[in-house]
């Protein structure tokens, strides 16, 4: 019964979702209030069937029944009960499932916040997240439904992907997924104003929050899986530039530029065309993300759930929508002027270098990533583009970024008097580079030619970020959360950096061959191999290793990697053991059994590794300050009529 | 300067930047990507001496070989048509398994791949789509003579 309450749920939830994409776009457009009216009602039962169907779904799982294709395809009844919960989303029509339903809780926290908007406006943004809605529910319909039932009911079910049966899979998809969707409200945003012709300072107030939210829950989103892949998956990586990987950051890239240029549309007027196209590319990436990920044309770690016909149905969609929007971009953004001018040194010319490097950024992330596919539909040979291209061409637009940031952060708006701030940009790069020098050649030694320089940045941006806030408390100055959560965001943003570059400068690897009371040396600390031991878990047996750790003769730690086999799919996987000493990663992996007593076993030392999901994290944590900023909150109590152009308050 | 002369030269220096960064990048790109060849590609001489590319194909049933407490695995890939000795030393995927898809990167030394990276990111349902292509490829071709290594 409850498969089929779930499926009707569905299809009722995608009727709801025409409605409102009706309603919502027709009642403005042809002044029929009572049509706006209806959207909202549409929007919460929308939701309620959504609701609905997930539940269904988990109880589903839950109660291991396997006359369902998706849940015998995705979970075995000696799975534990948090990952029959989790396993949800653990393949690609659950996962779908998850999307849409993300996408309807977005759509009423939107339907909240827009309550306050001019009734047309926050129609349209409603009717745009309903189309969208309509689109991937009719796709799921089509191609993907979870509840297809299964006959004969399977005796038993096939067991979830053993490598996702792991506590960061039950929050990283949820929560990347809660980025990549919150773009469509961006979108719609862009979009309803493009439909009402008119776009102003206080359309960027209302936008910024919900697109800074978003682009926080992406942030978070892909560190995690970024921080589960390492532990889980890549033997000690943390990103591969894999294709799925790319698809997650190539909205954020994009998504970041349209933060700061959605600042300048706030604070000035400015930007305003651009403003819209970011909007649109951003979404249009999370789109071909999905895409990527669903439709498994490219070789991936991730694509376990690989079917070329899903891709046709996103692909059509993906240009209905796309083409849609940009065509209503070619015909609106010429109204869109702007009217004021800024000095070079402005600020506003720093945002627009940052803009300009974050999309050549993101253009050269995607090229990498296509060219596989177009070398291939070209019969050109097959190809794959790794890490020797994606590293260079990726730094090559970040550390004059990282650079421009520390610079810009002092500028002030319109006036480029930045001669004011020489002084403080002075010190605070002296500051930088004595700590980076000291740093790298101090206590790691050697490095690479570009270790101190990157190590420079990372830091400058740290010390740049504070200088404003700081500045502020002393003068006893209001100290707004947007300036807060933007300090803060850099902050993150610099100890990302300085992490990548100890990382990637002073990471020691080795595989080593093993037998009982033997033992290595990498870097100060020697492993010593005791042996392995047989192990059982709920649903796998394997082996697991013994291994002393010391740090020049000094006891540190005693690891235990584990190598498990799942009983169900008999995959196998390696879970690493991982600990933290003097701020390095001090990594353990069981290799294979190599016969005469030997194991071979894998050890890195990754300095300041944790500061780089930590950075992520923080980054993340000032998005959601700045969100939360009263100026924003203030805006929605505003109704018509719309502040006077300029008005724009200090902070 | 006047306003004009200053956007234009803003503009100037934008479209150089962009076009060195877009340079530079198809440079990159150039240098660095790297091509894959199934064994048959390989024994027709279509890959040049040195050049670092992507081996694809099955693990030939019981070649994985290796001397006992030693981390150097031989092994043999296969495309059913052809096959290529494998040489790598290190920690081999949790995937790798006799009679399943692989991808390695490497280059070729005389008539044996060695290979610096061996790839086995799938889970046993899935082959790589360049592998499961050229596998289907070559079966084709041999469909009349039993498959060398399909045993």
């Amino acid at each position: 019964m409850l498969p089929e309450l779930g499926h009707f749920a569905l299809i009722l939830a995608m009727l709801l979702a025409a409605l409102q994409g009706f309603f919502g776009i027709a009642g403005p457009a042809l002044g029929r209030d009572r049509w706006t009216a209806a959207v909202t009602p549409a929007v919460a039962g929308q939701f309620v069937m959504l609701a609905t169907s997930v539940a269904c779904l988990i109880a589903s799982f839950v109660d291991n029944d396997f006359s369902v294709l998706y849940i015998a395809e995705n979970s075995n009844s000696a799975l534990p009960l948090f990952y029959r919960v989790t396993a949800m989303w653990g393949a690609h029509e659950g996962s779908l499932l998850l999307w849409i339903f993300l996408l309807g809780c977005w759509t009423v926290a939107v339907a909240i916040g827009v309550s306050k908007l001019p009734r047309r406006f926050a129609a349209r943004v409603l009717g745009v997240l309903g189309v969208v809605s309509f689109g991937f529910l009719l796709f799921m319909l089509a191609t993907s439904n979870p509840f297809l039932r299964l006959d004969p009911p399977a005796p038993d079910g096939r067991d979830l992907n053993p490598i996702l049966q792991d506590p960061a899979l039950a929050i990283h998809p949820p929560i990347l997924y809660t980025g990549y969707v919150g773009f469509a409200v961006a979108f719609a945003f862009a979009c309803a104003a493009m439909l009402e012709g008119r776009m102003d300072q206080m359309w960027a107030r209302w936008t910024r929050p919900w697109t800074t939210a978003a682009w926080a829950f992406l942030s978070v989103g892909i560190a995690l899986g970024s921080w589960w892949a390492y532990y889980e998956l890549g033997w000690g990586g943390y990103w591969f530039w894999d294709p799925v990987e790319n698809a997650s950051f190539m909205p954020w890239l994009v998504g970041t530029a349209l933060i700061h240029s959605l600042a300048v549309t706030d604070k000035r007027g400015l930007f305003k065309s651009w403003t819209l196209l970011l909007s649109i590319l951003a979404f249009s990436l999370s789109l071909l993300g999905t895409f990527l990920v669903r439709s498994g044309v490219l070789v991936s770690v991730h694509s376990f759930a690989a079917d070329p016909t899903k891709g046709i149905f996103i692909l059509v969609f993906l240009c209905v929508m796309i083409g849609g929007a940009l065509t209503l971009y070619a015909w609106r953004a010429p109204l869109l002027k702007s009217q004021a001018g800024f000095d070079l040194g402005a600020r506003e010319s720093f945002l627009l270098f940052n803009n300009i490097l974050l999309v050549i950024a993101a253009a050269t992330v995607l090229g990498g990533t296509l060219a596989p596919l177009i070398s291939d539909s070209l019969n050109l040979g097959t190809l794959s583009v790794g890490t020797p291209y994606f590293n260079p061409t990726f730094m090559l637009s970040m550390l004059p970024l990282t650079a421009l940031l520390s610079v810009g952060i002092h500028a002030n708006w319109k006036r480029g008097r930045l001669s004011d701030s020489t002084r403080t940009i002075l010190i605070t790069l002296t500051i930088a580079v004595t700590t980076a020098v000291i740093l790298v050649y101090g206590v790691y030694s050697n490095g690479k030619v570009l270790s101190p320089v990157a190590a420079t940045l990372g830091v400058w941006i740290i010390i740049s970020s504070l200088i404003d806030p700081i500045d502020r408390m002393r003068r006893k100055l209001s100290l707004p959360r947007s300036v807060v959560g933007m300090a803060v965001a850099h902050v993150g943003l610099g100890m990302f950096v300085l992490s990548v570059t100890t990382v990637e400068s002073f990471t020691l690897e080795r595989d080593v061959a093993l037998g009982v009371g033997q033992q290595t040396t990498v870097g100060n600390y020697e492993f010593r191999f005791q042996g392995v031991e047989a192990i059982e878990g709920a649903n796998y047996n394997g082996v697991e290793g013994t291994v002393v750790v010391t740090r020049h003769g000094f006891p540190i730690s005693v690891v235990h990697p584990q190598k498990r086999q799942y009983w169900v799919q008999r995959q196998v996987t390696t879970e690493a053991s991982i600990e933290m000493h003097h701020g390095s990663n001090v990594f353990v992996a069981l290799g294979d059994d190599l016969g005469a007593g030997k194991w071979s076993v894998r050890f890195q030392i990754r300095p300041l590794v944790n500061f780089l999901w930590l950075g992520a994290f923080i980054m993340a944590l000032g998005g959601a300050i700045a969100a939360t900023d009263k100026r924003y909150r203030m805006a929605k109590e505003v109704t018509a009529p719309v502040a006077a152009p300029g008005g724009v308050t200090a902070g | 300067m006047t306003p004009r002369r200053k956007r234009m030269t803003l503009v100037f220096g934008i479209v150089a930047g962009v076009s060195v960064a877009g340079a530079l990048a198809l440079n990159a790109f150039r240098q660095n990507v790297t091509f894959f060849f199934d064994p048959t590609a390989v024994t027709a001489g279509q890959v040049k001496d040195g050049q670092r590319f992507r081996l694809g194909g099955m693990v030939t049933k019981g070649s994985v070989k290796r001397d006992p407490g030693s981390l150097e695995v031989h092994f043999v890939v296969t495309d059913l048509k052809n096959e290529i000795p494998v040489t790598y030393t290190g920690v081999l995927p949790d995937l790798f398994r006799e009679g399943q898809g692989v991808v390695a990167h490497g280059r070729m030394s005389g008539n044996t791949f060695v290979a610096d990276e061996v790839l086995a990111k799938h889970d046993e349902k899935y082959m790589p789509p360049e592998v499961a292509k050229s596998l289907k490829k070559h079966q084709g071709e041999t469909a009349a003579a039993p498959a060398p290594g399909a045993t």
